[in-house]
């Protein structure tokens, strides 16, 4: 890596050698990655590989046992991310909601300013514009007075996004947000965090099962497996059916043959 | 009607006991409704009993040892389930038959007439006194004004922790900050309506509430008007027939439950959605 070009693109998240377990389970053993300011990262792997926990440790919501995270700037220890946690938008899979919630779109979208507000400040104004903007970005305006809970999963999910723009974060943390979606919604998602992401060059994790999104959105592929970092690098290098093979523990032909009816779908 | 009951002190006691405990409760109901949490309530309304009567064996006021007992449930149940280390259901389970033994226990290790400890199974809101009304006041101004200072914290929390965690909202504070107000309430409302029976004063309303509106402060406005109709009402059939005071209080908050089920709006939508889905089929 050339120490000019490292400069011209900053650093904003540096995990080195992150350990994190829950009770007997260890999730990561030992991580190391380095995203740049902008750059926009997939991260694929098996079940139980350790991807939520790693955008986890981003956020600041898991607990290292081992190693260090820097994230803008901020050294992560237990029990100081909530400053952090403003900064950094977090998009989980689609949750199931009661459909009697009592809570209007328009609501759960200023959740996302709730952080940045601080306590004992009321939205206002602005705040409301913020969230108006947001919400006809990914194109929920005529469904903002809706209740939450009647609107399907897919348009849940772009509340969702818009919840996380309202919060203006500086980093864009995305768990698997079309998992359980029908083909179109997953499409529209995708399509709607390119955009966001190209608009604002915001810097993006971007977890998921749907190899098919990698190539169109990411600049960087990390391919995770038992708690650790298998390889990275394109997606072009990295997608490729030996990687994949390795990757998941199946032959190549079978990955071969499956990949290729999949391409025909 | 004759009015001029409403001059005696003990009924003016009790009516001003009914505002604050039915705001009081119905306010700690929404969370719990809200929460999916309605176990925790319930223990420690159960654990507030055993508490009460620990302190009427040991000597000491019941009311300390019913909020201490509560938040000690609290304590132990809400983290718990918090982090899903144990099925709700499992630990409420255990919690509650222990703390109704423990009451039991108590109870029968008392010395001479129980009817003091019997009044704390089902209250007695008819003889509340100043102090009683104090303690309710100051809990029900409490819960009132947390709502209103934390709306949005509590909005955040009460629909998805976990999100409101990760926007940076200290969820757990909020959370816990919840419990420690369900206990007090619980603690303040019991010698009026009893440590068996609170838990319906909190959870009725509330459930009524969620079946009419689709907003957060609404919900919170027709709740406390629930609990307050409640308890007014059983306050009335209480005095008419002579019956226990937190008997008629729980019945009728149950009836008005059962009322806003048969007309709420949210259940109107769905025929509302299947007639439209027959009209599009014809």
């Amino acid at each position: 890596m050339g120490m000019t070009e490292e400069s011209s693109h900053k650093i904003s998240i540096d995990i080195e050698n992150a350990v994190v377990s829950y009770r007997e389970d260890v999730a990561l053993r030992g991580v190391s990655l380095k995203v740049r300011s902008g750059e926009f990262v997939g991260i694929i792997g098996p079940n139980g590989a350790g991807k939520t926990t790693l955008l986890t440790v981003v956020n600041g919501m898991g607990r290292l046992v081992n190693g260090r995270v820097n994230v803008l700037g901020h050294a992560l220890t237990s029990g100081n991310g909530h400053a952090l946690r403003k900064k950094v938008g977090y998009v989980a899979q689609a949750q199931i909601i009661d459909p009697r919630m009592p809570i209007s779109v328009r609501e759960v979208a200023m959740i996302g300013r709730c952080g940045r507000l601080g306590l004992f400040h009321k939205p206002d104004k602005r705040d409301w514009e913020i969230v108006d903007t947001a919400l006809d970005l990914v194109g929920m305006t005529h469904l903002a007075q809706r209740p939450i809970g009647h609107l399907s999963g897919g348009e849940q999910q772009r509340v969702a996004v818009a919840r996380c723009l309202a919060q203006e974060p500086e980093i864009f943390l995305l768990d698997e947000p079309t998992a359980s979606l029908d083909w179109k919604a997953k499409t529209d998602i995708l399509e709607l965090v390119k955009r966001i992401h190209d608009a604002r060059k915001l810097t993006t994790m971007f977890v998921t099962h749907d190899l098919s999104a990698l190539p169109i959105a990411c600049d960087r592929v990390v391919l995770m497996k038992d708690g650790f970092i298998y390889d990275e690098g394109s997606s072009a290098d990295l997608l490729t059916d030996d990687k994949l093979a390795q990757l998941y523990d199946m032959p190549v032909a079978e990955v071969a043959k499956r990949r290729g009816e999949a391409a025909l779908i | 009607m004759d009015f001029s009951i409403l001059t005696y002190p003990f009924m003016q006691n009790a009516l001003i006991s009914g505002l604050l405990g039915g705001i009081a409760c119905a306010i700690i109901g929404v969370f719990v409704v809200l929460l999916h949490m309605p176990f925790i309530g319930v223990c420690m309304s159960h654990a507030a009993f055993a508490g009460a009567l620990l302190g009427l064996w040991l000597g000491f006021n019941p009311l300390i040892g019913a909020f201490a007992f509560s938040l000690g449930a609290a304590a132990v149940v809400g983290p718990l389930a918090d982090r899903g280390e144990l099925n709700p259901e499992t630990s409420v389970g255990i919690m509650f038959s222990l703390m109704l033994g423990l009451a039991f226990l108590f109870m029968g290790l008392m010395s001479g007439p129980k009817s003091q400890a019997l009044e704390l199974l089902w209250g007695s809101i008819l003889t509340n006194t100043r102090s009683d009304i104090v303690v309710l006041a100051v809990v029900a101004v409490l819960v009132v004004g947390i709502v209103i200072i934390f709306f949005k914290e509590i909005q955040a929390v009460v629909f998805q922790r976990d999100m409101a965690r990760s926007v940076g909202i200290p969820a757990a504070v909020i959370l816990y900050g919840i419990l420690f107000m369900t206990g007090a309430t619980i603690t303040a409302s019991f010698s009026s309506i009893g440590g068996l029976l609170i838990f319906s004063l909190i959870l009725n309303p509330a459930a009524a509430a969620y079946q009419l509106t689709y907003n957060l402060k609404r919900m919170f406005l027709i709740a406390a008007a629930f609990g307050v109709l409640s308890s007014w009402t059983g306050l009335l059939f209480s005095y008419l027939f002579n019956v226990p005071s937190g008997a008629t209080i729980v019945i009728t908050s149950s009836l008005i439950f059962m009322l806003a089920v048969i007309f709420s709006p949210k259940r109107k939508m769905k025929r509302w959605q299947k007639k439209s889905l027959l009209e599009k089929a014809s």
